[in-house]
């Protein structure tokens, strides 16, 4: 068996075809190199990758394990190189023949991201669609959002209540899309308080956020007609720790007793904290996020939740401005296509189960 | 234009934004990193010390007016200079010019973080399990059809994932992955569809100026 074991060594076949190309869809610096098995691969312990600028001597670049047909080596793009490919088992070597030069480069575009490109500007376009449409004046229908109806009335407790409102924007930060949502929200939520004369509470996370926080707060009391009303200290920043934020966050639930909670915008672990903290001292609370995970516990903890693309829809619903209501029934004709699609393809993938019907194979 | 200038930014920025994401060339990728590495971070610098000048008047305010539970405002100012003495003189792991070590005892900002920051952030983290099992109990109340078929799921999910559940029946732990797999994925898919669609509406609304509520709201 030793015998035969070392005269397939001796005799090792060298992996063939060998074929190198600039590295696709990237940003230059890598050169993918793919050959064809050698017939002794079973036997081998790795293939040695050897490359070789002047097309003479070769030096070792890499290596990856057997049965394994493609490297990808790191490269200058002012280079050409040639490769060869080594199958290696214990001392005994075999060199492939070497491959064309090829030399690597930067992309302009990422061609694998083109399907994600389509669908943006095929539902960026149904959206710009509807926005223009209702330029042109025509009645928009949108369903009604219960969460959102609420925002009168809460501030309206509130106001009669003589009780601030708590406006807690989450731990995001400015880049992401659920805490600019939220801001837009408190938007509408300061010009309401400011209309009422309601003290508006605004504790941040994240300091970039609670600038932005303060200007839309500001503007918002402006806008209104009631800038003496606008505290700067109502909108203030608390800390980057996320426990720290929760807890702050608790102990103003606890000591101001808000007569409402909006707990809207980008949360993680402290939204049950604070949701149930909001509960126990009676405030109606309205929450709102797009991370899954945290929803079933403000659909528990909370009188009101904004599951979602609500979240989205809200500034749209609560300023009723044709232009933001368009938007929403573009992302619901957007859905309706997903939705098609979806169908569609569980139809085909159901038809391709029955060899009878062997349409799509 | 004070209206303007600031769409025009957004607008810049925004497709600024979005063209990395498509482009790998180098050019383009430094750009964005620069953008987002260099220049936000200049800009999280100045709104830092806006937003720490905010938490101190807020809490100064509220001693001078012997506000609601006002001395724990001056342990959050006492600690504010003392940390940032310490992290400003004596550098992050004690490299800086303030000794941060009296023998064995240490007192650099990693060791008040590790030591202080850390277990307090645990201790509020260990409240959730309380949080939950009274949510849990409130979800769980059969007040309707909805909550009942809540109750019932969560019931059998639970079962499945204990030795018990396979001892009564050895298909209840496959239907209890079942329930997780197929209705609890499906909806959670639902509402990441509406997401996807309703984060690119934002964006679009915000890189267009359609939206402005971030402005204040109202016209031009």
């Amino acid at each position: 068996m030793t015998g035969i074991l070392l005269a397939c060594i001796c005799a090792l076949s060298p992996p063939t075809d060998v074929y190198a190309y600039d590295t696709p869809d990237d940003g230059g610096g890598a050169i993918t190199i793919e050959w064809k098995l050698s017939a002794d691969d079973a036997w081998l312990q790795r293939y040695d990758i050897y490359r070789s600028e002047n097309g003479s001597d070769f030096e070792r670049t890499g290596f990856i394990g057997s049965g394994r047909d493609q490297f990808v080596d790191e490269t200058a793009d002012d280079k050409q190189y040639v490769y060869k490919v080594a199958a290696v088992a214990d001392t005994v070597i075999s060199f492939s023949e070497p491959s064309p030069a090829v030399n690597s480069s930067a992309q302009w575009l990422n061609r694998r991201k083109i399907n994600i490109i389509i669908a943006v500007i095929v539902f960026g376009g149904l959206i710009l669609f509807f926005i223009q449409h209702a330029r042109r004046g025509r009645e928009l229908f949108v369903r009604k959002i219960a969460g959102l109806h609420a925002i009168d009335d809460a501030v309206g407790r509130a106001t009669e209540m003589g009780k601030p409102i708590l406006y807690c924007p989450g731990i995001g930060y400015i880049e992401d899309i659920a805490t600019i949502a939220s801001l837009n929200i408190l938007g509408e939520v300061a010009k309401k308080c400011g209309e009422y004369d309601t003290k508006l509470i605004n504790p941040h996370f994240d300091p970039i956020v609670y600038t932005v926080a303060r200007e839309i707060v500001k503007e918002s009391y402006t806008n209104v007609g009631r800038p003496d009303a606008f505290d700067p200290d109502s909108v203030y920043y608390v800390t980057d720790s996320q426990f720290a934020y929760a807890a702050a966050v608790d102990g103003i639930m606890l000591r101001e007793l808000p007569a409402t909670n909006f707990l809207v915008g980008w949360f993680r672990a402290e939204s049950l904290i604070l949701a149930e903290t909001g509960a126990s001292t009676g405030a109606i609370q309205i929450a709102g996020t797009d991370q899954v995970s945290q929803l079933p516990f403000f659909v528990t903890a909370c009188d009101y939740t904004l599951i979602g693309e609500e979240l989205y829809a809200a500034s749209a619903y609560i300023s009723r401005e044709p232009l933001l209501l368009g938007a929403i029934k573009g992302e619901d004709w957007g859905k309706v296509i997903i939705g098609a699609i979806l169908i569609i393809g569980s139809v085909i993938g159901l038809l391709t189960v029955f060899p009878i019907l062997g349409l799509f194979d | 234009m004070k209206r303007s200038f600031p769409l025009l930014l957004v607008l810049v920025f925004g497709i600024l934004g979005i063209i990395p994401f498509i482009v790998p060339h180098p050019y383009v990728q430094n750009t964005d990193e620069f953008l987002r590495n260099n220049l936000l971070k200049i800009l999280a610098a100045f709104a830092l010390v806006l937003g720490l000048g905010s938490l101190l008047r807020v809490h100064y305010d509220k001693i001078r007016r012997k506000g609601q539970n006002w001395e724990y405002s001056w342990v959050l100012i006492g600690t504010f200079i003392v940390t940032s003495i310490i992290g400003l003189f004596g550098g992050v792991s004690g490299t800086g010019i303030l000794p941060t070590r009296i023998g064995s005892f240490v007192f650099d900002i990693w060791t008040i973080y590790f030591n202080i920051e850390v277990p307090l952030g645990a201790a509020m983290f260990a409240l959730l399990s309380f949080f939950m099992a009274s949510a849990a109990y409130r979800a769980f109340r059969a007040r309707s059809t909805e909550a009942t078929l809540l109750l019932v799921s969560a019931f059998i999910v639970m079962l499945g994932v204990l030795p018990l559940g396979n001892e009564i029946s050895p298909h209840l732990p496959s239907f209890a992955q079942w329930i997780m797999d197929v209705p609890n994925v499906a909806g959670q898919r639902g509402i990441l569809f509406g997401v996807a669609l309703g984060m690119l509406a934002t964006a679009l609304k915000i890189i267009l100026g359609i939206e402005r509520s971030w402005l204040g709201g109202g016209g031009e």
